[in-house]
């Protein structure tokens, strides 16, 4: 992997989140740059997803935080609701878990795809649709005009994933947050995806933020490797270094944990 | 592991499962599948989401009707499950389901819910905390209720009530896909050790080919309602035959650090419904020959022409 050229598209600082008087994150601290794939590893509950729905201002009620999220010269965090909303969806976009539940079951293809670029990029009609239908094809959906007609439930579940990476697409992002986007599919669906994602990443020069915790994924994709724990980064490093000598004995339990019994490893 | 030589705990012959929905076509969920399981014996059933894994395990418990082939479970063949009681000869096939959040009753204690297991086995003498801790739980849990426990925990809950029915069989259907993935080895890991440990059978079905790798002694790949190789765990892992398994094998990702992007298989599973002509895996598969589209393969240890001895059209 070359490093190429290192501008910080995304940098978080020191962030702390409390909710209910209980801290969920306590001071995390990450860079994400163009052009790479910045992988969040740990188990539930150690604050990953928080991380990324922090970045959007997509906080539970009644939650207080700290610290710096900066993007493009501003603090996300003290940003007015209506700023934001021009950043959100626009240039920091969001691929989830879920795909059955993150797309509206009610709604063609060609709606979920249009309304946000027709408000943010104030496209007309025909000019959304025929962008709508390029970016099918981008994350290589089959028949993209015809797909524009059709619902959520018509596609299997690794089309759904891809039509969801097609949404976030949408607007042009300069960050794509995706918490654990490959967790609900199959092996083979979610290699497609990984592919997707990395491809995306390559030529469009995308800062992503891969949320799993699955260390198999993340050593296929992801360049730079962040492993939290009780709402601490407590690992930061490029991926070849984290997952082969990993410094903190957390990160060494993590791959210890794995199924696969390490005498085995061998292809 | 050894295999005691009395024949199969659990056969599956030819079974064909259907789902039948008024107005849309009847879903052959399973197509024709055959499996064994000895006592002592795990057996991990791997697949892609929809391609019958789910439907077999259930019609092996009683809760699908078969279309036809056969189900024996130590001789006996297994009947849909009615309102009457169950046939005692098949109290033996315990299950543990994948959801341990809904598959547990939230209004009863844990000790009482483990408690029914040990009454079907006519069990009378061990305490329902006996179990708890055989499954590395403390004793005072039982007189809790499930939703004080983590996922894990519950579906260590989970496998103790099903042990406690003292079962020859014991079926996980995806038993760990909903768990974290640091709890996700020690379940699959617990569950083997108990099944062997009592001389049970263990049918493990699960998407997630490396934790099936590490507990199974047989693994059975399945694709669209047809069980298309089995062999034993190492030997299926170091030369798969079927193109499927080459595909599924190829697309985990290793933790190495090496940034190896995963194979991808193309395309998706089919329609079930609506299933394609000849080997069932052809418009997938990378090294498909004519043969295939005419004609469905049939079942070896490999369901596919590239292994078939002798292709004459008369078998």
């Amino acid at each position: 992997m070359t490093a190429g050229r290192k501008t910080a598209a995304l940098t978080i600082e020191g962030l702390r989140v409390a909710i209910g008087g209980h801290d969920v994150l306590r001071g995390v601290d990450l860079t994400l740059e163009a052009g790479r794939v910045h992988g969040l590893a740990g188990e539930s509950g150690s604050g990953k997803t928080m991380t990324g729905l922090a970045v959007l201002g997509l906080l539970p009620h009644g939650s207080r935080t700290s610290g710096r999220i900066e993007f493009a010269g501003r603090n996300l965090l003290e940003t007015p609701v209506r700023e934001l909303d021009e950043v959100r969806g626009a240039k920091i976009a969001m691929v989830f878990q879920d795909p059955a539940t993150s797309l509206h079951p009610m709604l063609t293809v060609e709606r979920q795809l249009t309304e946000h670029m027709r408000h943010h990029l104030g496209v007309g009609r025909k000019e959304a649709r025929e962008r709508a239908a390029g970016l099918l094809a981008k994350v290589r959906i089959p028949g993209p005009e015809e797909a524009l007609k059709r619902y959520p439930h018509q596609f299997s579940g690794g089309m759904r994933q891809r039509i969801a990476v097609a949404v976030a697409l949408a607007c042009e992002p300069e960050v794509l947050i995706a918490d654990e986007p490959t967790t609900a599919l199959d092996v083979t669906v979610q290699a497609g995806i990984l592919r997707l994602l990395r491809g995306l990443c390559d030529d469009l020069g995308l800062a992503v933020l891969l949320v799993t915790h699955d260390l198999g994924v993340m050593s296929a994709v992801a360049d730079e490797v962040s492993v939290m724990k009780d709402g601490l980064v407590v690992e930061t490093g490029p991926r070849g270094r984290v997952l082969r000598e990993p410094r903190h004995p957390y990160t060494r339990s993590l791959l210890d944990a794995l199924p696969v019994p390490p005498e085995e490893k061998s292809p | 592991m050894t295999v005691p030589p009395t024949g199969p705990l659990l056969s599956v012959e030819d079974l064909v499962v259907e789902h039948r929905t008024p107005g849309r076509p009847v879903v052959r969920a399973v197509a024709g599948a055959s499996l064994r399981v000895a006592a002592g014996e795990v057996v991990g059933l791997v697949g892609e989401s929809g391609c019958g894994k789910s439907t077999l395990a259930r019609a092996v418990c009683g809760l699908h009707g078969a279309a036809s082939g056969r189900i024996l479970v130590g001789g006996h063949p297994v009947r849909p499950l009615g309102l009457r009681r169950r046939d005692p000869a098949l109290t033996g096939v315990q299950m543990v389901f994948q959801d341990p959040y809904s598959s547990l009753n939230p209004r009863r204690r844990v000790g009482a819910q483990i408690a029914d297991g040990l009454r079907t086995a006519g069990d009378t003498t061990t305490d329902p905390a006996d179990l708890l801790e055989r499954v590395g739980l403390p004793r005072a849990f039982a007189s809790r209720h499930p939703h004080e426990f983590s996922g894990g925990q519950r579906q260590r809950i989970a496998v103790a009530r099903a042990l406690a029915a003292r079962p020859s069989l014991l079926i996980g259907d995806e038993p760990i896909s909903a768990l974290d993935a640091s709890a996700q080895a020690q379940v699959a890991r617990l569950m083997r050790d108990l099944a062997v440990e009592s001389g049970a059978g263990l049918l493990f079905i699960s998407h997630d080919l490396s934790v099936v790798r590490l507990i199974a002694d047989r693994i059975a790949v399945m694709y669209l309602g047809k069980i298309v190789e089995t062999g034993p765990t190492a030997e299926v892992w170091a030369d798969p035959r079927h193109p499927y398994t080459r595909g599924l094998l190829a697309a985990i990702p290793s933790p190495d650090g090496a940034g190896v992007l995963p194979a991808e298989l193309p395309g998706d599973v089919p329609d079930p419904a609506d299933p394609p002509a000849g080997c069932r895996f052809h418009p997938r598969c990378p090294l498909v020959m004519d043969a295939c589209r005419e004609r469905e393969p049939d079942f070896g240890p490999v369901a596919c022409w590239l292994h078939e001895v002798e292709p004459s059209p008369s078998s």
